[in-house]
């Protein structure tokens, strides 16, 4: 029912795309009003929830630390895993986001020989899909510019004939396309295989992979497949993108399909565990550096306390301390 | 710089990203495309009219000119058929460009547009343009 439920939702959106565009003809609906609406809720959306966790206290020095803190100058210590000041922490942040530093250092555990022996051994596996996933998935939106932006920036073609030195038939063949569908299929797959990860995993987790899958496979079947006719998909996006939506191209009801699932997909961003994109950035336990010994980091909820210290304890009561025989500090 | 500026700076950034589209467009007004067809051959032409109808050209020319390709280079076939009489060569150069000899006017108009590399010119040369 998990992986079920996040399955009928996708192929639900495949199907309302379906029946509203080639049954009823709402195009203007689904060309127009959903893709707008999706994307100020997800600009909305996304600003809201960065300002309401801007607004978060943050009470403690907590980093996580996984590494030798600086300490005395022959204690060798490990800048980047245990940063003292904020340069330290930009580069460790940079490695955590552009490369997922943290999961490289991933582990399974099993038993061994006979089931006697408890291993730790090295997993990259989840890292170097997720890897593949993000920056296929950053380079195949990249490339989408070319069809937001008329004319087309010179620097993204850079990016599209790196992508695409492959001629395999027509079009060229981008790499990012096949990796992102190859990846984010076996990060499917990793959740449905692994019982453990399985359990884990909510409905949740399963629809936004699901989602960018389709996503994927739609696009990639506008391209290779069915072949859209290009040059009316980027009137109408190029429409979209400077406020004066057209509609007399002739889309193909793939690309309405497409377009519906990328709309779901940028309406529940702000709702979603997406979030962590926003989220990495404003983690207490990776952007703040390990100095709690060396400076002082005071709760911003503190309320001025009153204190009675022990100095003024013993000004009020020395003389009864005395008159028992209790050390003083001062006579 | 204080955690909220730094917050603000990147949520600045981040609106930026994603509007860039609309503020390039709205910077660079979009010209759209229009592709010329008035070169001497087709304006000399009686009846206009491609090897295939309009729709189907547009739609398939890429298929068309990459299985001509597979043809001609692997098979030596180079005949596409007869129409109103008179045979079409399976060639780019010699029926395409033929009467589309504005490649600049033509081809590249609509592939410009949405960056679509054609790897057509790799091996052929486009021949030489006489302007009009």
């Amino acid at each position: 029912m998990k992986i079920l439920l996040p399955f009928l939702g996708v192929i639900g959106i495949v199907l309302v795309a379906f029946v509203g565009v080639g049954l009823l003809n709402l195009q203007y609906l689904f060309g127009v009003i959903i893709p707008y609406t999706a994307f100020a809720v997800f600009l909305a959306g996304v600003v809201l929830r960065i300002l309401k966790w801007g607004r978060s206290a943050v009470p403690f020095c907590i980093p996580t630390t996984v590494g030798q803190q600086k300490s005395f100058p022959w204690i060798k210590r490990n800048r980047f895993d245990n940063p003292s000041n904020n340069f330290e922490v930009i580069v460790r942040m940079a490695l955590e986001v552009l490369l997922f530093r943290s999961l490289f250092s991933n582990t399974s555990t099993a038993l061994k020989e006979d089931e006697r022996r408890l291993v730790h051994q090295s997993s990259k596996w989840l890292w170097l899909g997720g890897l593949a996933f993000h920056w296929s998935f950053f380079i195949v939106l990249l490339r989408h510019f070319r069809l937001f932006m008329d004319p087309v920036p010179a620097s993204l073609y850079l990016v599209e004939s790196m992508d695409g030195f492959v001629q395999l038939g027509v079009p060229v063949l981008y790499w990012t396309g096949l990796i992102l569908l190859i990846s984010v299929t076996y990060l499917f797959i990793r959740r449905v295989v692994i019982t453990n990860v399985r359990y884990i995993s909510l409905p949740n987790d399963h629809f936004p992979l699901l989602l960018v899958l389709f996503i994927a496979l739609t696009g990639l079947i506008m391209r290779y497949v069915l072949k859209v006719n290009v040059i009316s998909v980027k009137a109408f996006t190029v429409g979209l993108f400077s406020l004066k939506p057209n509609l007399t191209q002739d889309l193909g009801l793939i690309f309405y399909i497409h377009l519906l699932l990328v709309s779901v997909l940028l309406a529940y961003f702000p709702f979603s565990k997406l979030m962590h994109s926003a989220g990495v950035f404003l983690s207490p336990t990776r952007n703040m550096p390990n100095n709690s010994r060396r400076i002082r980091h005071i709760n911003p909820w503190n309320y001025p306390v009153k204190v009675h210290t022990y100095e003024e304890y013993e000004n009020d009561f020395r003389d009864k301390m005395k008159t028992v025989g209790l050390p003083l500090e001062k006579e | 710089m204080p955690d909220k500026s730094k917050i603000f700076f990147l949520l600045v950034i981040f609106l930026v990203i994603v509007t860039s589209p609309f503020i390039y467009n709205m910077v660079r007004t979009p010209a759209g495309v229009v592709v010329k067809l008035n070169t001497p051959v087709i304006d000399n032409m009686t009846v206009k009219q491609c090897i295939l109808p309009k729709e189907q050209m547009i739609h398939d020319h890429m298929k068309i000119l990459n299985s001509w390709r597979d043809d001609v280079v692997r098979g030596n076939h180079r005949e596409f058929g007869k129409i109103d009489g008179v045979m079409y060569e399976k060639s780019l150069q010699l029926t395409c460009l033929h009467c589309h000899s504005n490649k600049s006017e033509f081809c590249d108009r609509c592939h410009t547009y949405a960056s679509v590399s054609v790897y057509c010119w790799d091996c052929h040369v486009a021949q030489k343009e006489n302007k009009l």
